[in-house]
């Protein structure tokens, strides 16, 4: 399960809105099991049926985290017409299988923000519980 | 031989050690999604298996990122 924040998610969210018409992307890093910071990263391919992750950004994320003791958890990206779940070249570029997921689609519109995390492990899909929190504690 | 990875301490008991050598050591499966930075500089992926590490080498790896439509 993934704790998160209604801060972080509402964060996201405005990000994924902002890249639009582009998917948006990023890391989450965690500390005792919630998710404590977001990254936000470059869509290096700026388009909005696919993303790219910079690693140069990757690594001074990673770096950063190390530094505060917190852990990369989840990675997120944005589904600006589609619905919250991995499409079959999400799944086949899920190559850390030592991270979650998190998907946010903006097919609909408000209340209705879709965000689900998964596991992709060896190309098989399995749904994460994701619990989104009135505040960190 | 001491190496830093993804800012872990680990002893490795080869007195050769390779990149290729350290992602195997890993179980990293698809070494050429993986960039890898040796005391902050980027290796080219080519050079993975003749990059060899020294002693108190600093080695991050992470995998590609990517996903979409396409």
């Amino acid at each position: 399960m993934i704790r998160i924040g209604k801060k972080t998610v509402t964060a996201i969210i405005a990000q994924a809105r902002k890249e639009l018409p582009n998917e948006a992307c990023g890391y989450l890093a965690a500390q005792d099991d919630r998710i404590a910071r977001h990254y936000p990263m470059t869509n290096t391919d700026a388009a909005g049926d696919h993303f790219s992750m910079d690693p140069a950004e990757q690594f001074a994320a990673v770096k950063d985290m190390r530094e505060r003791g917190l852990k990369l958890r989840a990675v997120y990206h944005s589904h600006p017409e589609t619905p919250a779940r991995p499409s079959a070249e999400d799944i086949r570029l899920a190559y850390d299988p030592n991270v979650s997921y998190v998907i946010i689609s903006l097919a609909d519109t408000e209340p209705t923000i879709d965000i689900k995390s998964f596991i992709i492990k060896d190309e098989q899909v399995s749904p994460e519980e994701l619990k989104i929190e009135e505040e960190h504690k | 031989m001491h190496i830093t990875v993804n800012g872990e301490s680990k002893e490795f008991n080869q007195a050769e050690f390779s990149i290729a050598d350290l992602l195997e050591e890993a179980e990293v499966d698809s070494p050429e999604m993986v960039s890898v930075q040796v005391n902050g500089s980027v290796i080219d992926r080519s050079h993975y298996a003749d990059t060899t590490l020294k002693d108190d080498d600093e080695v991050d790896f992470l995998y590609f990122m990517g996903g979409g439509r396409r």
